[in-house]
């Protein structure tokens, strides 16, 4: 089942999360990237009801972009993790989202940061964070082997530790994982995990 | 136990002079509610019983030539097959299909409302919709009516100017991108077949005999599944039907009837 997590390093953040699109019993795809590219300089990881994750995180994505357009800067990662949280109370005794967000980002003034919200819009800054089935055992090698000032091989290293962990003891695993990193060159793909190839689309 | 709406109406019926006319309207209009005391326990009940299409089995998947789409044709009220000539797979327009999973007529009239959004958009554009664009169309209209009810689960399939597409988008807003899904309750045998035969490189007569199979070994596991086994191909020049075939008769075809050495054999009884 649904595994998303990260952490800071010395420098950088990293975010990893499971690609499974699971319905009930059936996996109807292993490739899905459950995490967005918000502007150059963030990264928003969603785990929860497929429908309102995509919804929810391109609403937030185009939301910090029309803000970028009017004001010509853009949000700080802690400004957008506010909004987040913020357009989540709202929706919360409304119609709430079931989206479990990771929010990780790069400033200047203040470097490389992790935000934790919960779809009960709870609100963390965080040096490391994790949801869903996964987080059992992600947090605890977490807790385990990080330490502040982490190097980019180390906190690959300790994400590659999280999924074989996650692989090996979790009964319901996702096979393939994707592993995206943010400093300050900006947002972008580190990697993918996969154990099971899914068909790629290819351009006819 | 009736429901007076006796407040609804004005205290004189404005064609009193109108004896005739007026004897009909005189009396406050009602009508009969269903004696219980949950009425929207009872309602949700209803509304569940007569859901058709519950099971069924539907596939589609990307391919060398394009995209393969093909889907059972039984149509179940609970242990009662309502029908066993149900069109599930649906043409939205010459270069589109959807296929129909879930609330029979949900599917067929959101599937109509999406092609009316797809001509206007041609209309407005002078150029075909894209997959891309018409699965989100109907993604955001179900999104927007989630957890009111709707029940649908379906693939919009089609060719674009960037090729084949194909979308699985459901009910709960779901939408994803993908070389091949099968959906309905027989899908996880769908699948069983289409995940250990399925090369990108087949060509179009492989493809179909290929789905056409997928849904016979669903049909035959999955009771709510039956019917006629129809294959639709979408290629550059739009969808065309390729078969549809009776699952009985492809069952002759695909699971035959070793004959088997007998071991015992009855016999007479000698002086018996």
């Amino acid at each position: 089942m649904e595994c998303v997590f990260g952490l800071v390093g010395n420098g950088f953040a990293i975010v990893a999360a499971d690609t499974s699109a699971v319905h009930s019993i059936l996996v109807h795809k292993s490739n899905e990237d459950k995490i967005m590219i918000l502007d150059s300089h963030k990264l928003i990881a969603a785990s929860g009801e497929s429908g309102d994750r995509v919804q929810f995180t391109e609403y937030i994505q185009k939301n910090v972009a029309l803000y970028q357009f009017r004001n010509g800067i853009p949000l700080t990662t802690a400004a957008a993790a506010n909004f987040t949280r913020g357009e989540l109370a709202t929706a919360l005794r409304k119609n709430p989202y079931f989206v479990n967000i990771l929010l990780a980002g790069y400033d200047k003034e203040t470097g490389p940061s992790l935000y934790y919200i919960d779809y009960i819009a709870t609100l963390h800054k965080v040096d490391k964070g994790a949801f869903g089935y996964g987080s059992y055992f992600s947090l605890a090698m977490m807790d385990r082997h990080y330490h502040s000032g982490m190097t980019v091989e180390e906190a690959i290293d300790l994400v590659d530790k999280c999924i074989m962990e996650i692989r090996s003891r979790l009964v319901v695993a996702p096979p393939n994982f994707v592993i995206k990193i943010v400093d300050k060159d900006g947002a972008r793909e580190y990697a993918w995990r996969e154990s099971v190839k899914d068909a790629e689309v290819a351009s006819a | 136990m009736k429901l007076d709406t006796s407040g609804l109406e004005s205290a004189e019926p404005v064609w009193a002079t109108f004896n005739e006319l007026a004897d009909g309207f005189s009396a406050a209009p009602s009508f009969e509610l269903p004696n219980t005391t949950d009425f929207d326990g009872f309602q949700k009940e209803a509304i569940q019983m007569v859901k058709p299409a519950k099971g069924t089995t539907t596939l589609a998947f990307i391919f060398k030539e394009g995209v393969m789409v093909a889907a059972d044709s039984r149509a179940s009220m609970g242990g009662y097959i309502s029908s066993q000539s149900v069109k599930k797979i649906i043409e939205i327009n010459p270069y589109m299909l959807g296929t129909m999973a879930g609330g029979a007529a949900d599917c067929q009239f959101w599937h109509r409302n999406l092609g009316i959004k797809c001509r206007l958009h041609e209309l407005a554009n002078k150029r075909r919709i894209s997959v891309t664009g018409a699965s989100k169309l109907l993604a955001n209209i179900l999104y927007s009516y989630r957890g009111m009810g709707l029940s649908v689960g379906t693939m919009i399939a089609g060719w674009d100017e960037t090729g084949p597409g194909l979308y699985y988008v459901d009910s709960e807003g779901g939408r994803l991108k993908g070389m091949r899904f099968s959906v309905g309750s027989g899908s996880p045998y769908a699948y069983g077949v289409l995940d250990s035969g399925y090369r990108y490189d087949m060509s179009v007569e492989e493809a179909a005999e290929l789905a056409r199979r997928a849904i016979y070994h669903a049909t035959f596991r999955d009771g709510a599944s039956g019917g006629v086994a129809s294959v639709y191909h979408v290629g550059p020049n739009g969808w065309k039907k390729l078969s549809g075939d009776d699952v009985g008769e492809l069952h002759y075809k695909y699971y035959p009837v070793m004959p088997s050495t007998v071991e015992q054999e009855m016999v007479e009884v000698a002086g018996a």
